[in-house]
């Protein structure tokens, strides 16, 4: 072949130039906590330059305070997630769209009805589940009897017309959603600025989160769930009413879903895309934290998003995928997951 | 995942495959005529999707497992091609006490190595996604793949090899052989319609061979498979590592008829789009991707100026399918004809 | 005859003369090629669709015995849905040049297409100066503004006024990289200093760990290497996280109007801009942009969307005097030799590498206070002549011009 004559070669270079990008994390240790004056500029700085491990305690603790309402979201999510495999043996893809549907309904509520973020938080996560119910009743019914994975692509379906249908009014720029009166502002910490409306994301869903747990794991309510993910036949012939126990717990799981995205409203603003990226690092997450536990999808997702705060301070360019690669560690190590029973 | 006729239609199967030859012999006729009346671009994105959807239906029609993460074979192909045609030296990192470079200099503008590099580029992928998802069956083994092509999708994001948002642009055609300039349309329609073709007939034969009535044993029952003796987790490798390098042929043709590698090609809508097109066709038949492929680009041509619909209307796709249409187009229409495509 | 058979014969000649001269009439066809659903949708978008058929009106194509129609597009900012509808526009719907495009990634592999098929890319949507430096080509023009012009407008006066650290926030693409290369050679030209920068994906919707690490860096001035939506989400969420109770500044490299309009004047007061165009700048700004909220009621027009008009009007006359548009090197060569004149921009001209010269304007964002109407948004705070807003020719690396 003419072609391939002419220069093919091979050469070792080694890397002598450091990459200006990449930062090498090594490089990043100097002695673990110093103080420095106030610097630059001559107007009066509120927060003392603090330094541990080189990093100003600023980014530090607010790295990792994102890091935690991202943990906070990505818990919500794969808590719903997880409720919904447990019951129903189906991955919901569409938990992504349900998600958006949540801000979205927030945000006409307020266009509409003039229904305000305290309102929204209550009724939009009972009219998104309600459209679960009616998903569960209408399309996800006729699937239980077959292959688990027929149950993925309706729902991965599903996501799709619900994203196109709202891309398709809206545009995909996104819509404003302004912090409500009572959580504006923030607080000077001293080492950090902490805005009020994070503070109150956090609070909030590790409320929701050890509720919900509080009430599978402990209540009677949550035995009969649990024994009918275990053995529904049995526990209908108790009296049961099973299927109608899972049609709520589908709906419950997607209400989760839109609580979260009515709390994620004012801070990423209202877009149709805005579940379907957030959802396949939930995937991660539950993947990560084992399909079948609770407790597991909740810890898992705080201290997941713990980890991307930090990967985002120490390492910036590999924030994205940290996650996945903690996936990929895990599946060699431990292929049921941190928290999850074998398969 | 019983998604085709079970044992019995295995006797049916050997006496009819009339029907498959003369489908064949009709899609090549189509195919042969086509550029004269349609617009050739077009054409050549149907194919590569087709050939696509093939490799795609290799594994879940023939095998079971649904990989929701091709588009990382495709996409990738698609950049490392598109790189040696355009640039062609290839930089690979490696570790050795410090980060050192391993520059191997190759030819620009020669299609044939640009092909070749991005078909081995998915092969290596594909055998290290394999060995990390085969562990894991069903809805984990979904998950893993598309978090896999996630993960993927952000070294694509973020590299600069890539051109991340840009994409690598102005990928020159070149001459195939030296001999053949691809710029022109109808010779760069023949050249991808033979790949295809070619890529066809091989997941053909691999279907219907010794080793294809393994796989199709394991999807029936593994666990008879295993105690027959047949070592099931190197099969399945095997099966993945194929299917994603003819992917990867799918997605280096793509790079040279567009002459341009997008974050569009490693996205997890492509995954989507690829098991959308094999099951609209109808898993586990022969022609049935090939089908689909047309019909979703045609589709998405089409309605491209309808904005955002395109999605709405694959995912009323998707679920008409799942409720009511499993066996796919081709499926229905050889479930009725009582043959074989 | 018959008087009515005579009448009869007489209106069927004069509608065959009619169908004759109508026949005679060239046919050209202008794609608009936008973002008309994602971020900059308002800067572009179908504003800049609107300001293309007034370019048709005002030009009257019969009496130059052209028969024009407009096709639009929405490229989603993506290269490959972009050359895509390029390539079919030029291959099978006979589109003759492609106007706007935003997006310089989209805008780059756009120029590389339509230098392929020999047609002509009138782009002022996007902002890369490469289009017009090393990317250059003889079947591209570049309208309204580019990064230089920005970073030289913006960025200078910022330095000049006291910012002289900086941190980017820079949209991880062709434009953002290129704003923030060019901004940063005219920051430390005039004594300033860059302490870093980070990368945020387009079209982001959540910033503030990229604020985060701004605050963190202490530089003066946050250069918002971004645009659109981007620049919008910027500047929003760095008041919610007390950038500027903190000491540090925004300094907005690429604002529109309409950006402007979504902030609000009390989030957007004091921003410093570049812009070549404004709507209120004299009567025939005003006047044309009476004719625009027609179509596009309450809005007013951005730079992009003037440039887009001006554009469409030079090419038009371009066309006009060679008769036909089949050869875009050829059309692109007339609107070199041609100096450009509209009631938007005023009297400039095209250079040998593509790019469009003209004065172009430092504006301040008033105050609410200041701001007397709806859309009286801006307060003139200097003019940049014409031959110092964009970049010398010599500095360009454009090999149709160095060689």
């Amino acid at each position: 072949m003419l072609a391939l004559k002419r220069s093919i070669g091979v050469r070792v270079v080694a890397d002598d130039e450091a990459d200006k990008d990449a930062p090498s994390p090594g490089s990043r240790l100097r002695p673990l906590v110093t103080l420095s004056p106030h610097a630059g500029t001559g107007e009066t700085r509120a927060l003392p330059m603090i330094e541990i491990f080189g990093i100003p305690t600023q980014a530090l603790f607010g790295q990792l305070l994102l890091g935690l309402i991202n943990g906070s979201f990505y818990a919500l999510l794969s808590l719903g997630l997880a409720i919904i495999f447990g019951m129903l043996d189906i991955i919901n893809f569409t938990h992504g769209a349900q998600y958006m549907m949540g801000a979205f309904t927030a945000y006409l509520l307020l266009q509409h009805l003039g229904l305000g973020y305290w309102g929204a938080l209550v009724v939009a996560p009972i009219l998104v589940g309600a459209t679960g119910i009616l998903i569960e009743r209408l399309l996800l019914r006729h699937l239980r009897q077959l292959d688990p994975l027929y149950g993925l692509l309706l729902t991965f379906g599903l996501a799709l017309i619900i994203e196109g249908v709202f891309r398709n009014h809206y545009g995909s720029a996104g819509e404003p959603y302004q912090v409500p009166e009572a959580l504006q502002g923030g607080r000077n910490l001293g080492f950090m600025f902490l805005p009020n409306y994070r503070a109150w994301v956090i609070v909030f869903s590790i409320a929701v989160c050890f509720t919900t747990w509080f009430v599978i794991e402990r209540t009677r309510l949550g035995s009969y769930l649990r024994a009918a993910t275990e053995n529904p036949t049995l526990v209908r012939a108790f009296g049961i009413n099973v299927p109608r126990m899972i049609t709520l717990t589908y709906g419950f799981g997607v209400g989760l879903a839109a609580l979260a995205g009515v709390m994620a409203a004012p801070i990423y603003n209202v877009s149709p895309q805005m579940g379907s990226d957030l959802i396949i690092v939930v995937f991660a997450v539950v993947v990560i934290g084992g399909m079948g536990s609770i407790m597991g999808s909740i810890v898992t997702g705080f201290l997941l998003g713990i980890v991307e705060g930090l990967t985002k301070v120490f390492y910036p360019e590999a924030s994205d995928t940290v996650i996945f690669v903690i996936m990929v560690i895990v599946l060699l190590v431990r292929p049921a997951g941190l928290f999850g029973r074998s398969a | 995942m019983e998604l085709v006729a079970g044992p019995q239609a295995l006797r049916k199967r050997r006496e009819n495959t009339w029907s498959i030859g003369a489908a064949f012999a009709v899609m090549v006729a189509l195919l042969a005529i086509a550029p004269f009346a349609v617009y050739p671009v077009f054409l050549m994105q149907a194919l590569c999707f087709a050939l696509f959807a093939c490799a795609f239906n290799l594994l879940i029609g023939y095998v079971g497992l649904l990989s929701f993460g091709h588009a990382l074979f495709f996409g990738w192909a698609s950049y490392l091609s598109a790189h040696v045609e355009k640039i062609g030296t290839l930089s690979i990192p490696f570790w050795f006490g410090k980060v050192m470079w391993i520059e191997i200099f190759l030819p620009p503008q020669t299609p044939e190595l640009a092909l070749c590099i991005g078909t081995l580029t998915a092969a290596i992928l594909g055998y290290i996604a394999g060995t990390l998802a085969i562990r894991r069956q069903g809805i984990y083994f979904a998950m893993i793949t598309l978090a896999l092509a996630q993960m993927m999708y952000f070294f694509a994001l973020q590299g600069k090899f890539t051109g991340g948002e840009d994409g690598i642009q102005a990928v020159p055609r070149g001459r195939l052989f030296g001999m053949f300039s691809l710029a022109n349309e109808m010779t760069m329609y023949v050249f991808v319609l033979t790949v295809v073709l070619a890529g066809f007939l091989f997941i053909y034969r691999v279907i219907n061979s010794p080793f294809g009535e393994v796989l199709k044993a394991i999807r029936e029952n593994e666990q008879r498979a295993i105690s027959l003796g047949y070592k099931t987790e190197r099969y399945k490798l095997v099966a993945f590592v194929l299917s994603a390098t003819l992917s990867g042929l799918a997605g280096s043709l793509n790079a040279l008829v567009f002459q341009l590698a997008s974050l569009t090609d490693v996205h997890w809508t492509m995954s989507g789009e690829v098991v959308l097109m094999t099951l609209l066709g109808g898993l586990g038949t022969v022609f049935g991707p090939v089908v689909g492929a047309f019909l979703i680009i045609a589709m998405q041509n089409y309605l491209a100026s309808f904005g955002q619909w395109v999605l709405v209307i694959q995912g009323v796709t998707f679920v008409i399918c799942v409720l009511m249409f499993r066996r796919g187009i081709v499926g229905e229409l050889a479930n009725v004809l009582r043959v074989r495509l | 005859m018959s008087l009515a058979n005579k009448l009869a014969c007489a209106v069927a000649a004069l509608g065959l003369i009619a169908t004759a001269t109508q026949a005679q009439n060239v046919p050209i066809k202008i794609g608009v090629l936008t973002d008309m659903s994602s971020l900059y949708a308002d800067d572009t978008g179908p504003g800049s669709v609107a300001a293309a058929k007034l370019a048709v009106q005002d030009f009257n194509p019969a009496a130059h015995g052209l028969n024009v129609e407009i096709v639009s597009a929405d490229h989603q900012n993506k290269p490959d849905v972009g050359t895509n509808i390029a390539r079919q526009w030029y291959d099978v719907d006979h589109v003759d040049a492609i106007v706007d495009v935003p997006n310089s990634a989209v805008a780059l592999a756009v120029s590389d297409v339509t230098r392929e098929k020999n047609k002509a890319f009138l782009v002022s949507g996007a902002a890369i100066s490469d289009l017009t430096g090393s990317k250059c080509s003889p079947n591209t023009v570049h309208w309204a503004y580019d990064t230089w012009m920005l970073a030289n407008g913006t960025g200078k006066s910022v330095v000049k006024t006291g910012g002289d650290t900086w941190f980017f926030l820079t949209a991880d693409y062709a434009f953002g990289h290129a704003l923030e290369r060019d901004t940063t050679a005219v920051v430390s030209a005039n004594g300033g200093k860059v302490l870093g920068s980070v990368n945020v994906p387009l079209n982001n919707q959540d910033f503030s760990s990229f604020l985060l690490q701004a605050q963190s860096s202490k530089a003066k001035i946050i250069g918002l290497a971004n645009a659109g939506g981007d620049t919008i989400n910027s500047i929003k969420q760095g008041a919610e996280f007390g950038i500027t109770k903190g000491g540090q500044h925004f300094a907005g490299l690429l604002i529109f109007i309409a950006d402007v309009q979504a902030l609000g004047l009390q989030a957007a007061q004091g921003l410093i801009l570049t812009e070549p165009f404004y709507w209120d700048m004299n009567e025939g700004t005003r006047a044309w942009t009476k004719r625009w909220q027609v179509e596009r009621p309450g809005k007013f027009p951005t730079t992009v969307q003037a440039g887009v008009y001006a554009a469409t009007l030079h090419y038009l006359k371009a066309v006009a005097a060679l008769k036909s548009a089949a050869d875009g090197k050829a059309v692109v060569a007339k609107m070199k030799d041609t100096p450009t004149d509209d009631p938007l921009f005023g009297k400039g001209v095209v250079r040998a590498d593509g790019r469009t010269i003209h004065p172009a304007y430092l504006f301040e964002v008033k105050t609410p206070a200041e701001s007397k109407y709806p859309g009286d948004d801006y307060i003139l705070k200097a003019t940049i002549p014409a031959d110092e807003a964009f970049r010398p020719m010599k500095d360009d690396n454009c090999p149709m011009v160095n060689g």
